[in-house]
């Protein structure tokens, strides 16, 4: 099937399979930072922004992004950079696996809500999941950045 | 895995019903549970393209398109203040908001999934389900029907006055529940709604009028293990039969609690 899609800013015209999953298609075109961390829907390591909204690219036919703008994190490296530091100041990665998938979800909880409480952002990150940390880390680091940006 | 060999977004409700006839052929929601499948759909039918996504509020009832999402009905400001924040707190625990924005109201209920908070929420409310050939008809009808053919359109919920709340037992907060438990009192009729039992959702109602004295701490304990003697349960990984009866009369219990703060203003905390 024909598609096109606008992928970080760029338009991508492409033939693909009815059930190719948007996880593959975006690896297809250089997107490595999209991993699949389970089966079920659950971890958000696929995390894309789909119209700027955060969707599960693993649960996704591409064929339904057909016509959309999909943005991951290879695109938006400068809006990622306000916080992310403050995450690796805490140590909050370890293995990094996550990161990706967190770093996107968190850039969509900040332009929804840019100054969430800590059960805001506890329950707006709930769906990425981390096995080497507790959360703590990344929550310490997004508050940190969150006092500094309102100094 | 799931193969596809053909994917068709449906012009309209007739398309989408003709080619939901064959069953090789599937609608595929917001895919998030279809996709869990291991099978091979012959045609996957998407109903994007039909004007479905939409949340439509009159001075009587919400039209819930079979598309919307369920972050659409957690963030529907009108739902949400109409059933004191107990739908947020029903979906709240589903995955994640990336989850949230896929998965579908349509898909959710016509799976009639054991698991499915959506179900056991919507069943306190006043509400109806739109079919594309079986025309309106309840959604306490519609979930006691075995799954055919036919195209969920739309859900409606009627504006009658009521309170609700919605909890909860899941043994990691993400996961689908242990239990699921909402208490409603709707014109005045108490509903007791149970999903995750782990079958289907229920409703019951207080058939033996344990509550017609109003709700003090005996009738709201006395209420509480008859829902929990009446609601069948049964065993899997999750949890014990024994264990979910347990449950069911603890959250009825607190709902009822809560339920009885609601008429003074507490909510679904979510304040």
């Amino acid at each position: 099937m024909e598609i096109q899609i606008t992928l970080n800013n760029r338009t991508i015209k492409s033939n693909i399979e009815p059930d190719c999953l948007l996880i593959d298609w975006v690896r297809e075109h250089g997107c490595y930072s999209v991993k699949r961390g389970c089966e079920t829907s659950n971890c958000g390591l696929c995390t894309v922004l789909l119209d700027g909204k955060p969707v599960l690219s693993c649960s996704m036919l591409a064929v339904r992004a057909n016509g959309h703008n999909v943005q991951t994190l290879e695109g938006l490296q400068e809006e990622a950079k306000d916080f992310v530091e403050f995450i690796a100041d805490q140590g909050a990665d370890q293995c990094g696996f996550c990161n990706p998938g967190f770093v996107m979800n968190t850039i969509s909880l900040l332009r929804e809500n840019p100054n969430p409480t800590d059960d805001e952002i506890r329950a707006y990150l709930s769906g990425n999941l981390c096995r080497c940390s507790g959360y703590e880390g990344q929550l310490r680091g997004i508050r940190n950045y969150l006092n500094s940006k309102n100094k | 895995m799931i193969t596809i060999k053909n994917y068709i977004r449906a012009g309209s409700l007739q398309e989408a019903y003709d080619l939901n006839q064959s069953r090789q052929n599937r609608v595929i929601g917001g895919m998030l549970w279809v996709k869990m499948a291991n099978s091979n759909v012959n045609t996957a039918i998407d109903l994007s393209d039909l004007g479905l996504d939409t949340i439509t509020e009159t001075d009587s009832e919400f039209s819930i398109g079979a598309m919307v999402s369920l972050r659409q009905i957690e963030l529907h400001e009108g739902l949400n203040k109409y059933t004191n924040y107990a739908i947020k707190k029903s979906v709240g625990d589903i995955v994640g908001v990336q989850f949230r924005n896929m998965a579908t109201v349509g898909g959710s209920i016509f799976g009639r999934f054991g698991f499915s908070d959506v179900l056991t929420m919507f069943l306190t409310l006043d509400c109806d389900v739109e079919l594309f050939k079986g025309g309106i008809i309840s959604l306490e009808e519609f979930s006691k029907m075995e799954r055919d053919n036919d195209i969920l359109v739309r859900l409606i919920v009627k504006k009658t006055p009521g309170n609700f709340v919605y909890d909860s037992m899941r043994i990691t907060k993400t996961d689908f529940p242990v239990i699921a438990c909402g208490v409603s009192c709707v014109n005045n009729e108490y509903r007791f709604s149970v999903g995750a039992r782990p079958a289907k959702a229920i409703l019951l109602r207080d058939e033996e009028g344990i509550l017609s004295n109003g709700i003090s701490e005996d009738s709201i304990s006395a209420i509480s293990k008859w829902v929990a003697e009446h609601t069948p349960t049964q065993s899997n990984l999750r949890g014990s039969a024994q264990y979910r009866t347990h449950l069911i009369e603890v959250l009825i219990k607190r709902n009822l609690l809560k339920l009885r703060g609601e008429i003074s203003g507490n909510s679904n905390n979510f304040e």
